[in-house]
């Protein structure tokens, strides 16, 4: 089974990443893409980041492997800061961070066989000689249950399951310790869906990994993660373990997360809110609304939300949320 | 529930090849749907299996010159569409039938205004072929986005659709085909390229439009979830084959054809439990489809009859069909 220990692998601290697009009369204008994020994935633990688009999870995604600079904050991989360009980081560390992305069809470069594809990470990340290059990739395949005939294809002849599970290969390839994964499944069919899953359960049980999950499905997340953060607005509203989150959830939005969610039996039915009904869009991250972000669209709105940005409270041991409805102790 | 018996659309044994370089894809292999007035039917199934093309077929909107119907019946009010002369499908699609697209950005024109892009179905609708005055139309157009809860319509009438969010794109597309009175709405996929707090509202959108006026729908989606909330009646489809039809309550809680308890089992739930394996293999290749019943390749309980002629559909209760030789013996 799983061993989730208390050492945090990957620690985030007011992490904010804005994206200049222009300039008017008041100055220049940001997309607040991320807008003070702290989180803390530990070792062997699959961390669930759920929120609509736009919210800046790919953003979060992106700047944990380097892909942006953050703006401000800290991102912190076994205690060191790594919060610059993948360019300027040590090679170990981008050895044992790696990412999936969404599309496989467009992360894997059609031109190339899957063979070249593998070969890549052998090549930068080990010492392994090239005359072994294909036994290991051998052993590679078979570990996401791929024949070794699928090294002489190239991506455009194999279907989207199977893209994926070369994905999910070419990730491991360096034996890295945190995978991001980037909605690994929302391009899936979920009969498709249910077997990468599985076998990336399998893939972290087996090699110790630790996941930081980015989704939009709360269904899936409750069956992959151990732990679950809403975001909205380029910040996190509620965190939580993935059992209470689902039979206590607090944050008006992620309520009407839940309620929104499709269900297929009547024992899920009864395990959403009932009052919250889900109205309004997600505002543009251009205008974020003063106050509380997600004010708009709240049923429980009261005067100080369109005032002050609520804090992130600690209500019981590992359930934090950032709403005026739960007020600091002591300071009511 | 206001299911009549009155049968408004019929499709009997559909077969649907497209003609490619390599041959023929026989995508369609014997599809049969009906559907009363008033009901609202579900099409579920995963990619590819063929659902959008049985509802172009429906409205004959397919590429033309590309496709190849070897045998099969759409009867609507009991008249063939695939006998129609071009005129008679004019008036099929402009006054009986209406669709609502996936993907609602490119469902609407961006170079017209929403005004001129309602406007012109109701000119072109029934209702209205006597009064082309403008006032009229734009009249009829704001009542038709106040009812799909649009805010401002008279603003969004001269917007383009670049100025809109893709929530409010899809209110529009919903508009469009409420704008003229219709018996039949063929929604495909209206909410799957939307987030989930904007699909429900969506979802619940349509469905309270479809039963105010008591017209009937046909749900394409692949999430078995919507599917349950919004329907009466459930068409499971696996390459291009009804596999089994129920009503959402008998189906989850008592699915009988090995696909659909496989599908069944891949979701993940709410309520936890782990996920399944899902179905192993994958869809077959629509250029030489297995012989025999396409499912076979995949199924864990095929026998050697399977793979020598396809399953018929057949009745186990009222409203309830399974194509599986499991249930016939």
């Amino acid at each position: 089974m799983k061993q989730v220990t208390t050492n945090e692998i990957l620690k985030i601290e007011k992490l904010k990443k804005y994206f200049h697009i222009g300039k008017n009369k008041q100055g220049p204008i940001y997309v607040k893409a991320v807008d003070g994020v702290d989180f803390n994935i530990k070792y062997g633990e699959t961390l669930g980041l759920v929120g609509e688009s736009g919210s800046g999870k790919s953003t979060i995604a992106y700047t944990v492997v380097g892909m942006y600079r953050p703006t401000s904050g800290q991102i912190l991989f076994k205690g060191k800061n790594i919060g610059i360009e993948a360019s300027k980081r040590p090679l170990p560390t981008k050895k044992e961070i790696q990412i999936v992305f969404q599309d496989p069809g467009s992360s894997l470069n059609p031109r190339q066989t899957v063979e070249q594809i593998l070969a890549l990470p052998f090549r930068i990340h080990t010492q392994i000689p090239k005359k072994q290059f294909r036994e290991k990739m051998v052993e590679l395949l078979e570990k996401v249950e791929l024949s070794p005939d699928y090294l002489y294809k190239s991506p455009p002849s194999i279907g989207g399951g199977e893209k994926q599970m070369v994905a999910v290969a070419r990730a491991i390839a360096s034996e890295p310790l945190l995978i991001i994964l980037d909605e690994p499944t929302s391009a899936l069919d979920v009969s498709v869906q249910a077997k990468i899953i599985n076998k990336l359960i399998e893939l972290q049980n087996e090699m110790n990994l630790s996941y930081l999950f980015i989704t939009h499905d709360l269904s899936l997340m409750r069956n992959v993660a151990n732990r679950i953060a809403i975001m909205y607005l380029g910040k996190i509203c509620e965190i939580a373990d993935a059992v209470t989150f689902f039979k206590k959830p607090l944050h008006p939005y992620t309520q009407m997360l839940i309620s929104s969610v499709p269900v297929i039996t009547e024992e899920e039915e009864n395990l959403k809110p009932k009052k919250v009904i889900s109205t309004g869009e997600i505002p543009s991250p251009v205008n974020i609304p003063i106050g509380c972000s997600f004010h708009l669209r709240c049923p429980y709105k009261m005067p100080i939300c369109s005032k002050v940005d609520p804090e992130m409270i600690e209500v019981s041991p590992g359930h934090t949320v950032r709403c005026h409805l739960f007020p600091k102790p002591g300071n009511k | 529930m206001k299911t009549k018996e009155n049968i408004l659309l019929d499709i009997k044994d559909l077969h649907l090849w497209y003609r490619v370089y390599d041959g023929y894809l026989k995508v369609l292999n014997g599809v049969h749907l009906m559907v009363r007035e008033g009901e609202r039917i579900g099409l579920v199934g995963e990619a590819g299996c063929g659902k959008t093309t049985t509802m172009k077929s429906i409205l004959q909107i397919l590429p033309p010159g590309d496709f190849h119907i070897p045998q099969g019946q759409i009867f609507y009010k009991g008249q063939d569409v695939l006998k129609m002369s071009y005129k008679e499908l004019q008036r099929l699609r402009s006054r009986e039938i209406a669709m609502i697209f996936q993907d609602p950005t490119a469902a609407l024109n961006p170079v017209f205004t929403i005004g001129t892009q309602i406007g012109d179905v109701i000119k072109y609708s029934s209702a209205f072929e006597e009064n082309e005055h403008k006032e009229i139309i734009k009249e009829q157009s704001i009542k038709v986005l106040k009812e799909v809860y649009l805010p401002d319509p008279e603003r969004i009438l001269i917007n383009y659709p670049f100025q809109l969010s893709g929530g409010m794109k899809q209110r529009v597309c919903i508009a469009l085909c409420i704008s003229s009175p219709r018996n039949l709405i063929l929604a495909d996929e209206p909410g799957t390229s939307l987030d989930v707090t904007i699909q429900d509202q969506i979802m619940r959108l349509l469905n309270g439009i479809v039963r105010k006026r008591n017209a009937a729908i046909i749900l394409v989606t692949h999430s078995l979830g919507v599917a349950r909330e919004m329907t009466d009646r459930i068409y499971v489809m696996y390459a291009g084959t009804i596999v089994e039809t129920a009503t959402p309550e008998v189906l989850f809680k008592n699915p009988v054809h090995p696909y659909t308890k496989g599908l069944l089992a891949s979701v993940p739930k709410i309520s936890g439990g782990g996920i399944t394996k899902g179905i192993p293999g994958k869809l077959p290749s629509y250029l030489n489809p297995p012989s025999g019943c396409r499912f076979q390749p995949r199924c864990e309980q095929a026998s050697p009859i399977c793979s020598e002629k396809p399953p018929q559909l057949f009745e186990i209760e009222k409203d309830r069909l399974v194509a599986c030789y499991l249930t016939q013996r």
